[in-house]
């Protein structure tokens, strides 16, 4: 980007360091063509189909008791799911990033193992862990707890989905940023939590909140993982997601999509702040690596 | 294992013990162990009843829809994808911004949302069905609906892989290469693309990887025909609502294995084709 930017106006002859204008065209209007296919056009869409039978419906359908029973359960499951990943994204980076152990890169692999699996296994294993037929499904059945096709299950797959998300954005920054100010700090005498909080939180808090938007998306849109566990009992066990797809098969394509509508502009909302945070983030990487800002 | 040695220096920081044992201890209880049951419940099969569950017909061309799609949809990114970079990087243009931090849409998206919008512009009515009905394309509730969610799933991945390496390519080489007398397309095959290869190749890694397990999107615009549009995440699906748990794990187990060995061969092909290899 910088060699790029200061190179291009002070050259004197253009020789070819760049494309002739049609390939310049061609290329800027395929790519066009292609994000307008697959995103603008959906974009707009969803609102487009929300809207479309007038304002009343679309107030009417998120306002109905069950969407509302949705959403509550939606922002409960993320706000377990999420402060939980942030405590085990703090923790596996602090022991990863800042102390040498065998069997390391095994751990980050370890890590990253929820994104390689399909979200539908998330849902399994859990099923057959604790459903009517799995390992402790007699055991919670005389004991009257109830975990698949309940509360317990939706947050348990939705924690498991969003694992990575935070320890995986912090897990190369504070890499990059080394133990010596923590040493430092603990040599002069500091405490190793007045340390954590006074050196090394501010040091990687951008990509720390980075990584929690990213796990909010993901734990409020998760759908497959939730599906299965979740037996769709309305007003009980429907998350958002979840209670669109009921609507749209329902042949209830307003309300569907007004529900959908929601989540879409929550997904806008979240990309509007990850691209601020990203920003500062890059920055905070940098001046660690000591590159100019 | 070789004892340490004694002259060791004492660890400085605090915590190592705590944050490694709470980590290993969530890792276990929330992704390993119920993995290892899977493992598990498919091993209480035994082998001729596993290999008539993961082989059955309806399963088999259930590979081959989502393994085959997934792989189509990956190689579509991959292509436009490098573009997009590209452009992202290279060529001003107004709104520029705003399209860059839109490309993450499906990262944030659920992918509920994508299905209904993506069958509903595809069906023959919609938006952009209604111009490849005349052309005799059908989209929606068929294989090809499968590859256009997979590919809307997995838009973003080339993008970020790519662009990064892109902006970080020094101007000064391709200046010199040029003004040795290469025309910009050898500039782009011996220089530029050598250096981009493995992030291609990662991009295109994560994205098939990510298609291969999705769910969500597709169910909505694949029409679930048993043998024709039917993915094997669904197939699981159906099999744990008719309480085959153990049907349902077996499939489960395929996937993660083949999955994995995927990825396997696509990291030892990575490594292969890194520049300055050797």
């Amino acid at each position: 980007m910088r060699a790029w930017s200061n190179e291009h106006s002070s050259r004197p002859a253009a020789i070819a360091t760049t494309e002739p204008a049609w390939v310049r065209a061609l290329l800027l209007g395929v790519a066009l063509l292609f994000l307008s296919l697959f995103l603008f056009v959906p974009l707009a869409a969803v609102f487009y189909e929300a809207l479309r039978k007038g304002v009343g419906v679309y107030l009417a359908a998120i306002s109905d008791p069950y969407a509302l029973d949705a959403i509550r359960l939606t922002l409960l499951s993320a706000a377990i799911a999420v402060p939980l990943n942030l405590l085990f994204g703090i923790a596996a980076a602090w022991a990863i990033a800042k102390f040498e152990f065998p069997g390391k890169s095994l751990l980050i692999t370890l890590i990253d193992l929820p994104f390689a699996v399909s979200p539908v296994i998330a849902g399994l294993i859990y099923v057959l862990l604790f459903g009517a037929q799995g390992w402790l499904g007699p055991w919670l059945n005389e004991h009257g707890i109830r975990i698949i096709f309940a509360v317990p299950g939706i947050v348990l797959a939705t924690i498991f989905v969003t694992v990575p998300f935070i320890a995986r954005e912090l897990i190369p920054l504070m890499q990059a940023q080394g133990t010596e100010e923590e040493e430092a700090a603990l040599v002069l005498g500091a405490s190793g939590w007045r340390t954590f909080w006074r050196i090394t939180l501010p040091n990687i808090q951008w990509g720390l909140l980075y990584g929690v938007v990213l796990c909010t998306a993901r734990a409020m849109g998760e759908f497959g993982a939730v599906s299965v566990v979740s037996g769709h009992v309305r007003g009980l066990t429907n998350t958002l997601p979840l209670h669109v797809e009921i609507l749209y098969n329902e042949y209830q394509f307003a309300a569907a999509f007004a529900c959908a509508s929601l989540l879409t502009v929550l997904a806008l909302v979240m990309l509007v702040i990850k691209t601020l945070i990203q920003r500062r983030a890059r920055r905070q990487l940098r001046l660690t690596n000591g590159e100019p800002a | 294992m070789r004892m340490m040695p004694r002259s060791r220096p004492p660890r400085v920081l605090p915590g190592f013990g705590l944050t490694l044992g709470f980590s290993l201890a969530y890792l276990g209880l929330i992704v390993l162990i119920p993995l290892a049951m899977a493992f598990l419940r498919a091993f209480n099969l035994d082998w001729n009843e596993f290999w008539a569950i993961v082989t059955a017909p309806r399963v088999l061309a259930s590979y081959r829809l989502t393994f085959g799609a997934s792989l189509i949809a990956a190689l579509i990114n991959t292509g436009f994808g490098l573009i997009v970079a590209w452009v992202l990087v290279r060529y001003p243009f107004p709104g520029k911004r705003l399209i860059d931090a839109l490309v993450d849409l499906p990262f944030a998206l659920p992918t509920a949302v994508a299905g209904i919008t993506l069958t509903t512009l595809y069906a023959g009515n919609g938006w952009i069905g209604q111009f490849l009905k005349p052309l005799d394309i059908k989209v929606a509730f068929t294989p090809l609906g499968v590859v256009v969610a997979l590919t809307f799933i997995g838009l973003p991945f080339v993008v970020r892989t790519v662009q990064p390496v892109l902006e970080d390519l020094e101007a000064e080489v391709e200046e010199a290469a040029a003004s040795l007398g290469a025309r910009r397309w050898q500039i782009f095959q011996r220089i530029i693309f050598p250096a981009i290869r493995p992030a291609l190749l990662t991009g295109f890694t994560l994205a098939f990887a990510r298609a291969i397990g999705e769910y969500g999107s597709v169910i909505f615009i694949a029409g679930n025909l048993p043998m024709v549009s039917e993915i094997t995440p669904l197939l699981i699906v159906s099999k744990l609502e008719q309480y085959d748990y153990n049907g349902a794990a077996a499939v489960a187990v395929v996937m993660l294995v083949l999955s994995f060995l995927l990825l396997l061969m696509i990291n030892l092909l990575q490594r292969w084709s890194r520049p300055g290899r050797g």
